[in-house]
This record gives structure tokens, sequence and C-alpha cells, in this order.
């Protein structure tokens, strides 16, 4: 049995251990936001906050979790507009969408962690989410809004 | 051919539109009985003349416009609405998108050329540059029956009423009302013809040329967007399957009880393959059946099969390159000949040849292929992320058995498409396996998957050989092309480009040139071909482009200046004179979209002012340049590289520019030029699929490379020519010329020349 938060909820769990957070959220809980693209933490569609960092949910087994605290996309800020995803709306990054979830889980992270990022912190902290409609330039402009909306 | 508008609210209730909604739908000729058919409640069948798309306005002033063809990134969800709102002169914030299941009967263009199979096939940038007038010319009919409407309503001539912003003014009095309460008088009224429409003067374009956000972007940032793999029903199982690895091969025996194992693992299905060509069918293989997505892929992890590999066991991607490069060596079936190569070879000045190679691709969306299927009581609906829906409701009928009345083809939010999912492959195995298992299923495709089971790209070589005299101009031109086509795919023994590939930046070379040939290899395929973003412009482009900047360097000319004279001076080229017979064009009248060589000149001369060419560089910098006609649009490139001295690649800055003809939502033209020369950028550094013993080599994203954030361009800029030409397509035109630009970029910065795509390793040292 793994007990954990997930968005602030209370909840817990008792399937098969190994079976990845990504899938736990899909599956179990419904919360598809956080999407599956490689299984391999090559690509950043699945980040999540696990403990306010970023994680890649598809390698993150569900026993490694317990007394964690989840957070999603759908649990970002509740009414959508937190920084990054306002500036994300701002400069109209998504093109398909599919991996904005895991760029803008990415972004939040980093920005709480860093309020101030070099241009090449940036590159360092998103070149692992990959955005196969190449709306890199939009992402970095965003982060940069997002950073100084949060001043 | 022309469509007319039939106001089918009139008559009585129209499938899934409320009652007492005025309700629009464009109308074919002798599609009477199908408007019928269509109001009375009853699906359409799917008889090529057939009312299509419809728009409808509710008594509460809601104005429902159904997208109908597929978003799946370039936003078609929101700049054609947006163009039915403009010219109903709808507010758009009153406006709401509904999209449209797979229903070939009820969308037409009403252009001839454009209707049949695959209206709603979202491939081939055909969105905007199809579908513009027709959905302009919806909206109209719609603004001038609520202006009918309120004349009637207020008893005054109709020439004294004006519909703005969802409201009808009568211009004497002041008088407004609001289109709502005008929907039970307009639903009475008979539809005006066509010539009484009168569509906005540009100047009064509200959306058009300006933009709307798009409809889905809080959705998509706030994880509320829909796609494919998303979709949930109750009861559903979750399926992963496991493959021939081989194009063509087959399970030989299967030991399930491991999997079976698996906690969560409820069933093991067999699906029969389907021996090349396998079109759209489903490889088959053997099904996980299971509990969650997770128990699925354990299980299909213990599965012990053996597999009989069949006829393409032997395919490997390195000797077949040198299968390929032996063809082009060879003279071709000539496509298209203008005065006499070989005589202008022979007495050339001086003579270049250089071979060239592009390899394989996967399309590797991020969101691979998935889909949800239920079949029951001989009916299938499905919820997919498709391209085509249409062709995937053919395919189901056939794989099921069933007539296509009964399957429902449900179009979600696509995760990518770049042509993958205009196959519907991946939804047969949905619903063979609903069908099986007697319950709702959702296959999902893992990423090994989707990049080991493609519709690859085709491998490509080509040998180009050119003439030029004492001054340096070219005078002779030889280009040869060889590719397993597309139709390998769907008909055997097919080794022959087909016109369309052809017409993919191949005959239509623009360059104006006295003797030239071009000629076609055969090539036969050992894998699924098929079509991904830009399609053969991706090798044609590059071969061309790559080989004329040879050229300039050969003659010592400015690369830009050029490529001027290689264009020579603005004309129309007709490759039919050259005895391309026939000439695919995009599928487009010649006269409304011809080669307009003033046109590559402009887009030339605009990115290359813009991006500063000419301008000295520090060492180990350079900048490449290329233009490309796709699509019917004219797309032009200049990228700036830094190669290091261990040979690593980094990009500055990239310039691209752009003639699309009329456009609709400039930020989003914006957006697929900056996306797609990513995209092209990606596969000329990195992306290659080779193929040993029959099997993709690689299997996810760390050896299937694709561009990632810190290698793209430091700067992207993106010109738009203004125009007033009929719009083009847009969502693949970036592709074609950015590789090409990049390896001339390199070759400036480094004195190499790249040949090979991907450049991978070549650069280091």
């Amino acid at each position: 049995m793994v007990t954990l938060r997930v968005n602030g909820v209370q909840r817990s769990f008792d399937g098969d251990p190994s079976m990845p957070l990504l899938w736990y959220l899909r599956d179990e809980l419904g919360l598809t936001g956080t999407k599956y693209g490689c299984g391999m933490a090559l690509c950043g569609a699945c980040t999540v906050h696990v403990n306010g960092s970023a994680t890649r949910a598809c390698v993150t087994p569900m026993s490694a979790l317990e007394g964690a605290s989840v957070v999603t996309i759908e649990g970002l800020h509740p009414r959508g507009n937190h920084p990054v995803q306002l500036a994300w709306r701002e400069h109209n990054v998504p093109q398909c969408g599919y991996c904005q979830s895991g760029q803008i889980m990415q972004a939040a992270a980093l920005l709480a962690e860093n309020p101030r990022p070099t241009d090449e912190e940036v590159d360092a902290a998103m070149t692992g989410n990959i955005c196969r409609c190449g709306t890199y330039a939009r992402i970095r402009l965003a982060v940069r809004a997002a950073a100084g909306r949060r001043g | 051919m022309s469509a007319t508008i039939q106001n089918v609210s009139r008559r009585t209730f129209l499938h899934d539109v409320g009652a007492g909604s005025f309700a629009l739908a464009i109308a074919m000729p002798g599609a009477r009985d199908l408007v019928e058919r269509l109001v009375t409640g009853g699906r359409a069948s799917a008889d090529p003349f057939t009312p299509n798309v419809y728009l409808r306005i509710d008594p509460s002033g809601l104005v429902t416009i159904v997208a109908h063809r597929s978003d799946m990134g370039q936003g078609v969800r929101t700049p054609l609405p947006m163009a039915v709102a403009d010219e109903l002169e709808a507010d758009w914030g009153r406006v709401k998108i509904e999209q449209a299941i797979g229903d070939e009967a009820a969308f037409k263009t009403g252009i001839a050329h454009v209707d049949g199979p695959g209206t709603q096939n979202t491939d081939g940038s055909r969105s905007t540059r199809h579908w513009l007038q027709p959905l302009r010319e919806a909206g109209a009919t719609a603004r001038t029956m609520l202006e009918t409407a309120a004349a009637r309503r207020w008893n005054v001539p109709v020439s004294e009423v004006e519909a703005r912003a969802h409201r009808v003014v009568h211009r004497p009095t002041g008088r407004t009302v609001g289109y709502g309460d005008l929907v039970a008088i307009a639903r009475e009224l008979p539809v005006p013809p066509r010539e009484q429409v009168r569509l906005k003067h540009p100047a009064a374009f509200r959306y058009i040329g300006k933009g709307v956000p798009s409809v889905d972007l809080f959705d998509i940032t706030t994880g509320r967007a829909k796609y494919g793999i998303d979709q949930t029903l109750p009861g559903m199982k979750h399926a992963v399957i496991a493959r021939p690895p081989v194009y063509g091969g087959r399970v030989a025996s299967v030991d399930s009880r491991a999997a079976l194992a698996v906690p969560g693992v409820e069933r093991i299905v067999r699906l029969a393959e389907a021996p090349p060509p396998s079109g759209f069918l489903a490889l088959g293989g053997v099904a996980v059946i299971a509990r969650n997505t997770w128990a699925a892929i354990q299980g299909r992890s213990r599965l012990d099969i053996t597999w009989e590999d069949g006829p393409h066991a032997t395919y490997d991607s390195a000797a077949y390159r040198s299968t390929l490069e032996a063809t082009v060596r060879r003279p071709g079936k000539v496509i298209r000949n203008e005065g006499d190569v070989d005589q202008a070879l022979a007495r050339a000045a001086r003579r270049l040849t250089a071979d060239y190679y592009v390899p394989h691709l996967a399309h590797a969306t991020m969101e691979a292929p998935a889909a949800l299927a239920l079949v029951a009581d001989g009916r299938c609906e499905v919820w997919a992320p498709t391209q085509h829906p249409q062709g995937a409701r053919d395919t189901l009928a056939r794989a099921l058995g069933i007539p296509a009345e009964r399957v429902r083809v449900n179009v979600t939010l696509l995760g990518g498409g770049f042509g993958r999912k205009s196959k519907p492959d991946f939804i047969v195995e949905a619903a063979l396996l609903s069908r099986e298992v007697g319950a709702p299923v959702k296959v999902t495709w893992t990423r090994e998957d989707d990049i080991q089971h493609g519709y690859y790209h085709t491998v490509t070589a080509q040998h180009l050989e050119a003439g030029l005299d004492a001054q340096g101009r070219t005078i002779a031109w030889l280009h040869r092309t060889a590719f397993p086509p597309i139709g390998s795919t769907f008909a055997a023994g097919t080794t022959s480009a087909s016109p369309s590939e052809l017409g993919l930046g191949f005959v239509d070379l623009p360059y104006d040139i006295p003797n030239l040939r071009l000629e076609n290899g055969e090539a036969e395929a050992h894998v699924r071909i098929g079509w991904y973003r830009s399609v053969a412009n991706i090798q044609h482009a590059f071969a061309i482009c790559s080989f004329a900047d040879e050229l300039a360097h050969a003659a010592g000319r400015d690369p830009r200046d050029h490529l001027l004279e290689l264009l020579g001076p603005p004309r129309h080229v007709d490759p039919r004179r050259g005895g391309v017979e026939p000439w695919w064009n995009y599928g487009d009248p010649v006269e409304l979209y011809p080669v307009d060589t003033g046109r590559h000149r402009r887009v030339l001369e605009l990115v290359a002012e813009r991006a500063g060419w000419g301008r000295p560089l520090p060492p180990r910098r350079g900048r490449g340049i290329a233009v490309h006609r796709s699509f019917q649009a004219y797309v032009a490139s200049v990228v700036e590289v830094e190669v290091d001295a261990a040979g690593q690649v980094t990009i500055p800055r990239l310039d691209i520019a752009i003639d699309c003809g009329l456009v609709l939502h400039p930020e989003r033209v914006r957006a697929q030029m900056e996306g797609g020369a990513v995209m092209s950028l990606g596969n000329a550094l990195v992306g290659e699929i080779t193929f040993a013993q029959g099997r993709a080599q690689q299997s996810n994203f760390h050896d299937y490379e694709v561009l990632r954030l810190a290698a793209a361009p430091r700067e992207t800029h993106v010109h738009i020519v203004p125009s007033e030409a009929p719009p083009s397509g847009v969502g693949e035109t970036a592709v074609p010329p950015v590789a090409p630009a990049l390896c001339n970029a390199i070759f400036a910065a480094t004195g190499k020349r790249i040949r090979a795509l991907p450049v991978g390793n070549q650069l280091a040292t």
C-alpha cells in the first residue's frame, strides 16, 4: 500500500508497486493531462512535480512515492492561471499541444527553483522536453516572460 | 459544378442540432435526397454529392461552427471557423466550435477539382487552400439571410439593413436586433442563390488576415485537452500489441503463459496479419488485453513469440543504399525533357556531378498512435486522432465486414500528425480487438511501436549532373531520382514514383536552363512507405537546392545572385512543355496556381535582405540559402550556422520567408514556419531510421533523435509576403528549403559538402 497526495488529495494505491506514476495518474485517476511520450524519461511529456521537483512520471514507480506530494498540470493552479500558463497563452506557444503539459510543468519547476534563469539555464532545463511541432522559440520566450511576471 | 446552400432547418429536425435552430448546409446539386435524410435524423450515406459543411445559430444567439478538418497542431480548428464567423459578422466570443465526425457525404467544398474521396483528409496542406472560399460563402450566405430576416421583421427594404457584430442594424433609424432573435424568421427563408451573396471586402474583415487565439489554447495549457490516447469509456480494456518486427512477417508460435500471469492482464488475442501490401490495414500480431496500460505493456514483454519474418527478412538499408545509388547512375524513365542535355553536357566548358542520399524517417508524433473503439451489435464507433476520418471509416467497414454507414468515426485532437495519422491501421486494431473482447478497447502504441512499425518516409538516392558554359552559366541539368514509392504500400510491385510524388518538387523545377532532363528510376519497397510532412519535397528540395549551391561555388558566384540567375526572369514555368503528362500540380488548376518564378524571386530577395545576406561573419560561421515551391507556397530560408572545432553545429539565426497568397491567420502561419523549420533541421541534423534483417534499428528518442530545444536556432525570423493571390498551403512548406539551406551554410562555414543526410557526425574532427 502506497499513500500519497495528488493535487492535494490524499490517495492510496495497492496495485503493482512497479507501475509508473504516469499510468496511475492516467488510467487509475483519469488525470490525462500528464502525457505518455516515450516511457524512458527521454522526452518530458510526462513531467509532473514530486515534492516540488520536476519528475518524469513514466519512470517513477509507485513504490517510490510513499508520502509524496504529486502535482500534475491539472493541479498547477486552481484556475489554470499559473504565471507559466499565462505566458504560454500570451505567446501562443502550443501547436498540437500534446507535449505542453510537460513543458509547462518543467518550466514551472525551473522558475520555482530559479526565478531568474539565464538563457543557458532555460535551455539546460527545457532541452529534455521534446516538442515535435517545434515550438522551442516560443517556449524560450514564454519562460522568460513568466520569469518577468513572477518578478 | 457549384455548391448551393440549403436551409435544412426549414424542413425539420437536423441530426445533432437542437430543434428550433437555424442551420445551414452547403449541398451539391443532386444531393436533395441526402439533405432530406440528414434532416430527418438519419446519417447521410457515402454518396459523393451530398450536403456538407454547416453552421447553426441558436435562439440564444450562440453560433456553432463545425470544424470538419483534423487539428494536429496546424491549428485548423481556429482559422477556418474564424473565416465563417467573419463573413457571418459573428462575434467570435459567441461562437462555439464543434468537431465533425468522419462523414464524406456531409462535407464538400463544391469545387469540382477538390471534392472526391478524402475530402476530410487533412493532408497535403489543403485546408485553407481549398476551404477558405467555400466557408466564406457559407458564412456570407447565413449573414445575407439574417439581414433579410431583419428587414422582414421591421418591414423595411433589405438595402437599409446591415449585419454588424452579431446584430443586424437598421441604418436609417439605428434600431438593432440580435442574431438569436432572427432565428425564427431566418429558418423559414429560402437560401439566396450564390450570385446574391456578397462576400466582404477585405477592408471589412474582422478576423481574416488578423487572427484570433486558438480555440484549444486554454484546454491545452491546463491539461484538459483530450487527444486519442486520453479517451475512455466505462468498462474499457487497454491493449498493447506485439507486431511482426519485419514487414510482412507473421507469428509462427506464441507462448502466452507468462504474459497471462502478469496481474491485470486479462486476455491474449491473436490478430491476423495483413500480408504486404498491407495498405491501411492492421499489421496483426499478438495483443495483450489488460485492466490498465502498464499491465498490458508488462504482459507484452513476457510474451514468447517466434516470428516468421517473410520476404523482407533480409532488408538492410546500408546495402539498399548501394542498390539505389547504382540505379540513379543508370538512365531512368524520362519524366521531363527540354532541349538536349547530352549534347549540352558534351560541349560544356565544365561539368559537375553529385549524388545525394536521404534516409528513412519516422514521424514520431509526440502522441504515438492510439485509438478507442467500441464494436457491438454490428456497429462500430471509434474515437481516434485521425487526419483522415473517411479513410478510417472505409477501412474499418472493410476490416469488420459491415457497411460504412454503421461506422462512426469521432475525431479527437491529434498529438501531432505529420502524415502518420492519415493511416488508420491503429484504429482498425482497436476495432478488431473490441469486437473480439466484447468491450470498448483502447490500443496504445508505445514509442518503440511507433518507431519500429511506422509508415516511413521513403529512402532516396539522387544523381545530378550539370554543364556550365565558359561564363559559368548552367546550360545543362540532369536529375535522376529513385525511391520506393508510397504506392508500394497499397499495390504490390509498385516501383515507380507516382505523378503526385514526382510533382512534389521534382517536375516543377523552376530553373531557367535550356537543356534539362529529369528521370525516375525504379525502387522496390521493403517497409511500409507513407507520407511524411512535405513528402517527396524533402529529398527533392535537398538535392536541387544543394546542387544549385554547388553550381554557384563552382562558378565562383554568390549563391543568392546565382539562384536568381538560375530562376531567370519572372515567368510561368509549365512542366508539360517538357512532356510531363499528367502534371499533378498539387491537384490544382494551373491557371490558378502556376509555377511563378517571380514569386520564387520575391521570397528569395526578401529573406536574403532580412537575414543580412552578404554581411561578414566571424570564422567558422556561414550562411546558406535555398528557395522552394511546395503546396503552391513559395518559401525561402537563410540559415546561419557555427561549426565548432569538434564539428558541432549550432544555429545562431534562421530566417524564413513565405509567400502563401492570401494570409488567413498570420500568427499561425508564423508558427508553422517556426515549427516546420525545426522539424527540417532535425531531419537534416539527426533524423535517420536504418534497417538490418528487416528490422528498424532504432526504438526510442535516444537512438532516433529529433531536434531538441538547446539545438534550436537561437533566433528565428519569419517574413510573410503580403499577397492577394489565392491562398496556398502552409503546414508543410517550411520543411523543404531549410535542410538544404542548413547544409549550404555548413559548406560556407567549413568547406565540407553534405550530400548524405543526416549530418550526424560527418563534421566530427
